[in-house]
């Protein structure tokens, strides 16, 4: 049993402290916005922040959470930049698919609470570990530029 | 109110349906179901995922068309003023979920902001009017549904005007339609929800008018996507997403070579495992064998499976090496194969100039970023199935098949897929059969319940089913003013259609159509076409674009190679190649040529302009790109890019296909976009060595869509084809060499 806050919430996970936060919130939680890509932190699909900092969750050990906050996609609402970013994401059109887009959101507003006003070399570095297939990069690089605006 | 989507016969019969619509397009005005299917055969060369391609014979069309349909409904239009539209594709990003429900929407007289949509289950009633299987492919979904879908809408609207009317005691005619709304005289209101159970009540009209598109306010404006709300805040669910109470979770070990088999395995490792539950060995596909671990969750599932001893025999399997297929498919290339198009090649050997060039494809991988998955819940008398697929109808035949039930006990359930690209449409239902082997060997071990089968990103790069490695040679003479006299050409490559249920529709005399779909045309040249169909070992599918993946970069390379060596503008050098009958290819370079101010605007240093121009889907692409090589390493800056498309339902939707479809191309150039194997293994694991296109690279994108009236043609793929190609040519400009090997290496180019 790992005890786990998550979005402000301690949370009782009964797994395996070798499990990756993924697997807590997907299986052990039932949080499916953060989403599995590759299990390698390779693709930015399961971007969730560990106390503000944007890790991926699927190679992240339950053990080494313990006591730290995570935040998750489903938090992001309710969060000032958060919001910014996915009212930015809804006004860009920005999801194909939209399977990435948990991760994107989760690595934007990491972004963009260190960097009020990002240029685009500064969103090719924050940004170049999330994968998207369906090739929406040029919509979430203005939709982060929005965002940027709006909370200015 | 549900309005039922009766027999297309009936609904699209001769006089069925009236039209304000100009008569350039393929309206159905007054146009009988088999003109109808007729003129959509005809102009619908590479429509499909090749599905009719030209030489498909109108039989064969016929009969695929020829759907039954039991009642079923497409529309939903609440008490709450709330329109729900069932839509009978899979949406996977290329916004189909959005796109036509703007079509209903619009016949309809719909408030958008009333707008939902669903997926549909498999269903008879869901089978694409012209194909008669429920299939997503061939960026068809708009084309194929364009007239079904707004018959839909306007009947509707028909229906609720006529129950208004009957209420109010007045003539429909005296009626008319706003935003969910009959208005009548006097100022008489009735919101469509309001209206439905009268209006459902009512026959469905013989006759109705389609809306002069003059007067559309949904369809043609940019509209944003109805899940793209859902989809930035993690609600959207995915396939992968599914529970179900006491639902399991499996992961199988799948043989290392294709096709091969379990020798012997030990478990007690992975029972070990907390979590694991059961390990169990399943059929998987080509005839072999692996263990599925089931568990409480991916996690302690994935552990076991990590925990497996497994002996493989890969004896009675061919382990395909790339490079001796490489080298195997050079030799096959310089001799002549199938004939597909034939030509005098006499003027060959004596033309002035002379151009050889050999080129090299690998195999690709379609990593959707949702890895595959399938949840089955398999009981004696029926079998219910959730995954994101992209053939409902053939997946549902081969889970009957495969539990042993009649398909009418089989409920498939249309998932929200994380990307496709072709991977999610397998004639062999690959990734769906084997869960339902998962599911039979579950139940065989005494267990019940449901189970979702994952695959990791390793599991996915492994998986095979890929865009098919080819090689390509042509010998083209020709004269000092650029006058082609002899292409001599010929593809080798794995048919992707042989051994499938589409073979006989798609395979004409040997030649496989998405082989040699693109070649050739638009161009006015003697072309002498052969191919080879290689066997190996290695299954392959369509992959965004299918064979203009290919074809198109030959094609557009090697036209460009012509233009230079003749010192002409490699556009006008394609406009007088062209000849007058391929107006979209040229509007879509002029129109490409004025946003991007080539041959007026000066670049900056080191920079070069490339040009493409290919027709897939029947939409018409041109792209003008800039580029530039630093150190060795090509970069790409700049896309203006020219869609004909003809009508553009959804123009923010076009613009998203073209960026992401563009995108993909250029991954197809990146180091390490491949797939190789050895000793019959596949070399690649996940994201790490197989290379797919990152925010970095992305360029700057312009795309303008010329205007047209005309009946929509595809938009999800033909995006891809023309961006490679010139890339490849603004490189050539700057360094003079000719890439002929994807993905690019300028140091062995």
């Amino acid at each position: 049993m790992v005890t786990l806050n998550i979005n402000g919430r301690d949370m009782q996970v009964e797994a395996d402290p070798s499990t990756p936060i993924l697997w807590a919130l997907r299986d052990n939680l039932n949080m499916t916005g953060t989403k599995f890509g590759c299990g390698a932190a390779l693709c930015g699909a399961c971007t969730v922040h560990l106390n503000g900092q944007p890790i991926r969750s699927c190679i992240t050990p339950i053990s080494s959470a313990a006591g730290q906050k995570i935040t998750t996609i489903e938090a992001m609402e309710a969060d000032k930049v958060g919001k910014a970013v996915q009212d930015a994401w809804v006004k860009h059109d920005v999801p194909q698919c939209g399977y990435c887009q948990s991760g994107q959101v989760m690595s934007a507003t990491a972004l963009l609470r260190t960097n009020k006003s990002p240029s685009d070399a500064d969103i090719d570095a924050a940004m170049s570990g999330n994968i998207c297939r369906c090739g929406t990069y040029q919509r979430i690089r203005a939709a982060i530029k929005d965002a940027a605006k709006t909370l200015a | 109110m549900r309005i039922e989507w009766m027999n297309t016969e009936e609904l699209s019969g001769a006089s069925a349906v009236t039209s304000n619509e100009p008569p350039s397009g393929a309206s159905m005005s007054g146009m009988s179901r088999r003109a109808f299917i007729k003129t959509v055969g005809v102009a619908g060369g590479g429509l499909a995922l090749g599905l009719f391609m030209p030489g498909v014979s109108r039989t064969a069309l016929a009969q695929a068309a020829k759907p039954s349909f039991p009642p079923q409904a497409f529309l939903h239009i609440a008490p709450d003023n709330t329109v729900t539209v069932t839509i009978n594709r899979l949406e996977f990003g290329q916004g189909v979920q959005t796109s036509l429900p703007m079509l209903i929407a619009e016949e309809l007289d719909a408030d958008w902001a009333l707008v939902r949509s669903e997926l549909a289950p498999a269903a008879d009633v869901y089978k694409d009017p012209i194909f008669g299987i429920q299939m997503t492919g061939g960026s068809g979904s708009i084309a194929r549904s364009y007239n079904q879908f707004r018959e839909i809408g306007a009947r509707a609207r028909a229906m609720l005007v006529t129950a208004a009317a009957q209420q109010w005691q007045v003539k429909p005619e005296q009626c008319k339609t706003e935003k969910s709304m009959v208005i009548g005289p006097g100022g008489k209101k009735a919101s469509y929800g309001s209206l439905a159970d009268a209006a459902m009540a009512l026959p469905l009209p013989d006759k109705v008018t389609f809306k002069n598109p003059k007067q559309y306010r949904i369809v043609g404006k940019p509209t944003p996507r109805l899940d793209a709300r859902a989809k930035s805040s993690g609600k959207q669910a995915f396939g992968i997403d599914k529970s179900l109470p006491g639902m399991k979770v499996a992961v199988v070990a799948r043989p290392p070579v294709f096709g091969a088999k379990v020798a012997k395995f030990d478990a007690s490792k992975a029972l070990a495992v907390g979590g694991v539950i059961a390990v169990l060995e399943v059929p998987t596909d080509r005839g072999g064998s692996g263990v599925a671990v089931i568990g409480d969750g991916y996690w302690p599932a994935k552990q076991g499976r990590d925990a497996l001893q497994i002996e493989w025999n890969t004896a009675a399997v061919e382990k395909v090496d790339s490079a001796m297929q490489l080298a195997a498919f050079k030799a096959l290339a310089s001799q002549p194969g199938t004939v597909a198009k034939d030509a005098d090649m006499n003027a060959l050997a004596a033309a002035p100039k002379k151009i050889v060039a050999e080129y090299e494809f690998p195999y690709l991988a379609h990593a959707p970023m949702e890895p595959l998955n399938c949840t089955v819940d398999l009981k004696d008398d029926g079998c219910a199935v959730w995954t994101g697929t992209q053939f409902q109808t053939i997946d549902q035949a081969a889970i009957a098949r495969t539990a042993g039930l009649k398909p009418e006990q089989v409920s498939l359930n249309t998932m929200m897929a994380g990307g496709g690209f072709g991977r999610r449409a397998v004639p062999t239902s690959d990734f769906v059969v084997e869960a339902v082997n998962v599911a039979k060997a579950w139940r065989a071990s005494g267990k019940s319940g449901p189970v979702k089968v994952m695959w990791s990103r390793e599991d996915d790069i492994h998986g095979g089913y890929y865009r098919p490695s080819h090689v390509h040679r042509a010998e083209i003479g020709f004269d000092e003013a650029g006058k082609v006299l002899a292409w001599n050409h010929t593809i080798v490559g794995q048919s992707i259609l042989a051994g499938t249920p589409f073979e006989p529709m798609m395979v004409k005399n040997g030649v496989d159509s998405t082989m040699v779909e693109g070649m050739g045309e638009p161009y006015q040249v003697p072309m002498k076409l052969s191919v080879h169909n290689a066997h190996a070992n290695v299954p392959v599918l369509w992959w965004r674009s299918v064979g203009s993946t290919h074809t198109a970069y030959v094609m557009e390379t090697l036209i460009d190679e012509l233009a230079h060596a003749s010192d002409i503008d490699p556009i006008e050098y394609r406009k007088q190649l062209m000849g007058k009958d391929n107006p979209r290819h040229v509007a879509v370079l002029d129109l490409a040529v004025e946003k991007s101010g080539y041959g007026k605007k000066q670049l900056p240093a080191g920079h070069a302009w490339g040009v493409a121009v290919h027709k897939s889907f029947d939409t018409a692409v041109a792209y003008i790109v800039e580029a530039s090589v630093d150190k060795g390493v090509p970069k790409l800056h700049r896309v203006t890019g020219a869609i004909h498309c003809n009508r553009a339902i959804n123009p923010m939707s076009i613009e998203a296909q073209a960026q992401g479809a563009l995108l993909m191309g250029l991954g197809t150039t990146l180091p390490g976009a491949a797939i190789t194997l050895k000793d019959g293994v596949v070399q690649q694991q996940n994201f790490s060595e197989y290379t797919v296109a990152r925010m970095p690279d992305m360029p700057v994108v312009d795309i303008h869509i010329v205007p047209s009236q005309d009946a929509p043609t595809g938009m999800g793929e033909p995006g891809l084809p023309p961006l490679a190609p010139a890339f490849a040519n603004a490189i050539a400009k700057l360094t003079g060499k000719r890439l002929r090997k994807l993905p690019f290496d300028l140091k062995t180019a």
